[in-house]
């Protein structure tokens, strides 16, 4: 009796708990999938597939490895990334560079060190302990050689997200719905879907670009289009052998390439927190449905009768 | 006051103890990275490896370098203290071993600069042509071999390996 | 803390060293033998579940602060090396974090299921008291715990809070100046934030040893919100409690790993990761979840210092609960008015946090004062009023006789005493 009961409540539970979930998820599902601009002319980035999503989630190595290549020759040319050391490019959970590559690499940098025993500043090759050089000594150099700091990239990923608003956020925090991968959207969709024409009548001043998915500052962007530097404007890439894993090069690759790159680099360790959730949820649950059993046992007759004076 | 036997006191007991196992299994799993924390971190252990340029270091000269936050003495010793220190009989050292077996090149002596008493940096001096602790007074040779007391082992001699003649890396 | 302690150690040295020091005999009679109601329902674990999270919270915070460095220049590198080079420090960082969500969260179910059940009244008003102490201590680690980080968020959040004492006529200014060691929030503050931020929580732990002295002194009040009669109405601390409490950590711990392995930065603010920058302010800037409420109340007044004395008035309205509250019927179960406004307050307080969270329109604004007001009313003015005009449903004569009458009545769904109450909060 007291068991079926407590199994109706469950259930009961369970299912609510289940319907409320799926509908708040495909609500936010569709409000996603129905990226177009927005009354106010906006893109709302979209929920992409990424290898790195779900409990099971793990990055594509060959992915990171291209989203690398991409970041070296084209972001790294004005981005700092001063989080990000060489070292982390050939440990697990990361593009797995071979150490012996990541050395060679290291070295084609010149690195500002000192003072020596003459108390003067030299440069060295870089060490794979080293930290990512920046092309900048620092902010105001670079923001008046570019005409603004251009943001960090190490931490890129985590630092922007896409707003669904109330209610969708709170499917975002639930298992099935989970979403932890709005920066790589955002990052996708600012480079490969936001530099568009400007609205009629708009004015978009020398020096600035017109993008769709930046929020504030009336769409404008600093950053010329990335794609622009690698791609004619019919999409030819201006070097098809870019990359040498003989994946295709095409706008969308890159793109997304360089934005799982983005989030590995913000979130290193993600494989081994998602591989060590799973244990612990494991665990825990076992460990739940035994400490149930133990809590039935000791309360065994409690519940029924009152106990024996 | 209350009385709960069951009817299946072997059950319940299996029970008992499969809950407190896996409860002990998961508090000591959680202890771990408690613990953990505290060894070296990945930063520490890249910068595990320091190269060191013999070039400047004249005949007879010490030079002292850091290596994962410790003293390393270089010596470039001139063929006749090498000579004076291999000479030295095996009886009377406080640790035996051979000069030949604490360096690579006879030329250059690589030793951590930590006294194997209780830990401090010994500088040049002391009775036998090396190194004399301040701390406690333990001396030690050109080849770093302990020769006075109270430290009971010769300087630690620290993996090396010579890129060039003239370049070494420690680590 | 109280009670009989029939408590005698086995051991020869177990009695020498408790005729020196009673320790034993104090948990014995505390944590083993104490006699609990024994209608408790599951929203009786989040004591349980609350100290769980203090301990997790000092143990994760204390190994932190080994490697966190509070210095403006390096805090947000030394959060960051903690996350990428520290072993197993990212696990520690995103379980501190979330850790203080899941805090909030248990303390906002554990103090609802006190107002439910009338947990603060007469003779449990000082247990009430020293809660809400605790509860002004969680608020204040909370809040200068987001700052360390010295992200954007931590430091605009640091300068509008700070901000909130520049409110005090006449010494506002010299205040904040205080507050801040400077002209601005900077270095000096990071740092003092740092060492209170470390302090803070011991002080939690001390005002919780008292708020568990407090509650054994009368012994826990239970759904049916009447006092134990005989030891038919209880049962011992241990196993039954234990048990329960443990089972009900477990599961809240799956709950808690959820957010640290698989969503960990969901409660936090992406602007967060873009170091503090003292010349941008963010688009936007919102409090952590838990402060929502308070913050929603501090916008929906248009003039300064009455909107910073409404907040902490809001707050600090709970500490006079037990007095305005005049129902003699203690728990909520047998009022059935008082139910309606008890949850329509839930809803408001779910509302103030949704307001809270948005920009602000005069849509917002006025839906905000809405609110407000009915918040301050449902405490000035309905509990009040409540207690004498509302009319009670039958209470049950000892807490045995409303587990058997459950039982009798309705077998199938055990409704009513000895049972949740039908919506979870």
């Amino acid at each position: 009796m007291k068991f079926t009961t407590t199994w109706k409540r469950l259930r009961l539970a369970a299912a609510s708990l289940m319907t409320a979930s799926l509908l708040v998820g495909a609500t936010s599902l569709s409000v996603a999938a129905a990226t177009k601009l927005n009354a106010e002319g906006l893109i709302i980035p979209q929920r992409q597939n990424w290898s790195f999503a779900g409990v099971f989630g793990r990055y594509d190595r060959a992915q990171l490895q291209r989203g690398f290549k991409v970041f070296h020759d084209v972001c790294s040319q004005c981005h700092a990334a001063s989080h990000l050391t060489f070292r982390e490019l050939s440990e697990p959970g990361g593009p797995e560079f071979t150490k012996a590559q990541v050395k060679a690499l290291a070295a084609t940098y010149k690195i500002k060190d000192g003072p020596n025993d003459q108390g003067e500043m030299f440069t060295r090759p870089g060490k794979p302990s080293d930290p990512w050089p920046w092309t900048f000594p620092n902010d105001e150099s670079a923001k008046s050689a570019l005409g603004a700091v251009p943001p960090d990239m190490s931490l890129l990923a985590k630092a922007r997200t896409v707003e669904y608003g109330f209610p969708y956020f709170l499917a975002e925090g639930l298992p099935f719905f989970e979403d932890e991968e709005q920066g790589p959207d955002y990052i996708y969709a600012l480079i490969k879907q936001g530099y568009m024409d400007p609205p009629k009548g708009m004015k978009v001043p020398s020096g600035l670009y017109y993008n769709a998915v930046i929020q504030g500052s009336n769409h404008l962007i600093k950053m010329p289009s990335p794609l622009a530097m690698m791609f004619d404007s019919a999409g030819k890439p201006n070097d098809p052998k870019f990359y040498t894993d003989g994946t295709p090069i095409t706008e969308d690759q890159v793109a997304r390439d360089v934005s799982a790159f983005l989030m590995w680099a913000a979130e290193p360790k993600l494989e081994q927190r998602k591989r060590m959730g799973f244990n612990v949820l494991v665990f825990l649950g076992v460990f739940a449905t035994l400490l149930y059993l133990v809590k039935r046992k000791v309360w065994a007759g409690v519940h029924d009768a009152p106990p024996s004076v | 006051m209350t009385d709960m036997t069951t009817a299946e006191p072997t059950r319940r007991d299996i029970l008992y103890i499969a809950t407190t196992a896996v409860g002990i299994v998961g508090a000591a799993s959680v202890i771990w990275p408690l613990i953990d924390q505290m060894n070296p971190d990945l930063t520490t252990l890249a910068l595990s490896k320091t190269e060191i340029d013999l070039k400047p270091v004249a005949p007879g000269q010490n030079i002292v370098v850091k290596w994962q936050g410790k003293p390393v003495f270089v010596r470039n010793r001139p063929p006749k203290m090498v000579e004076q220190v291999r000479a030295v009989p095996m009886s009377e050292l406080i640790d035996p071993e051979t000069d030949q077996a604490r360096v690579q090149v006879a030329q250059w002596l690589i030793v951590v600069g930590v006294c194997t008493h209780l830990g401090c940096t010994p500088n040049v001096g002391g009775d036998y042509d090396g190194w004399l602790c301040p701390c406690h007074g333990s001396q030690y040779d050109a080849s770093g071999r302990v020769r006075h007391g109270p430290a009971p082992l010769n300087l630690l001699v620290p993996k090396y390996v010579f890129k060039t003649p003239t370049s070494v890396v420690v680590g | 803390m109280s009670g009989p302690s029939t408590y005698v150690p086995k051991s020869a040295f177990g009695r020498w060293f408790e005729q020196r020091l009673p320790i034993m005999g104090l948990m014995h009679s505390s944590f083993i033998v104490f006699p609990n109601p024994r209608n408790l329902n599951y929203f009786w674990t989040f004591g349980g579940i609350l100290s769980f999270m203090l301990v997790a919270q000092i143990l994760t915070g204390v190994t932190l602060a080994m490697h966190y460095v509070p210095d403006a220049r390096l805090a947000f590198n030394s959060v960051e090396h903690i996350m990428r080079d520290v072993n197993y420090g990212w696990l520690l960082r995103y379980m501190h974090a979330n850790g203080a969500t899941m805090f909030f969260l248990a303390v906002y179910i554990h103090m609802l299921r006190g107002l439910y059940y009338g947990s603060y009244k007469a003779p449990r008003e000082v247990l009430w008291l020293l809660g809400v102490i605790i509860f002004l201590l969680m608020m204040a680690t909370a809040f200068m715990g987001y700052v360390l980080p010295w992200g954007q968020m931590s430091f605009w959040g640091a300068t509008v809070i700070t901000n909130l004492f520049s409110a005090i006529p006449v010494f506002g200014n010299y205040v904040t100046a205080w507050l801040w060691g400077g002209f601005s929030v900077g270095d000096p503050t990071l740092n003092r934030f740092f060492s209170l931020h470390y302090l803070l929580p011991f002080m939690i732990a001390g005002v919780v040893i008292l708020h568990i002295w407090a509650l054994h002194v009368p012994g826990s009040n239970n759904p049916a919100g009447v006092e134990p009669k005989s030891s038919k109405d209880t049962l011992p601390f241990h196993p039954y409690f234990t048990i329960k409490d443990g089972f009900a950590v477990v599961v809240f711990m799956i709950f808690f790993a959820w957010f640290v392995f698989f969503v960990p930065n969901f409660f936090g603010h992406a602007d967060n990761y873009n170091p503090a920058n003292p010349l941008v302010t963010p688009q936007e800037i919102v409090p952590e979840w838990y402060f929502l409420p308070y913050y929603a109340i501090l916008r929906s007044i248009p003039y300064k210092l009455p909107g910073v004395l409404t907040m902490f008035a809001s707050i600090a309205v709970f500490a006079f609960l037990p007095w305005l509250d005049t129902s003699r019927v203690r728990s909520g179960t047998y009022r059935p008015v008082f139910k309606v406004f008890f949850w329509v307050f839930v809803l408001c307080g779910i509302g103030l946090g949704y307001i809270g969270s948005q920009r602000v329109s005069d849509a917002t604004i006025l839906a905000g004062r809405l609110l407000l007001t009915y918040y301050f009313v449902f405490f000035l003015v309905i509990l009040p009023l409540l207690g004498l005009l509302e009319t009670p449903r039958q209470v049950p004569a000892s807490i045995s006789a409303a587990v058997l009458g459950a039982k009798g009545a309705a077998a199938a769904m055990p409704r009513g005493v000895g049972a949740e109450p039908s919506v979870k909060g």
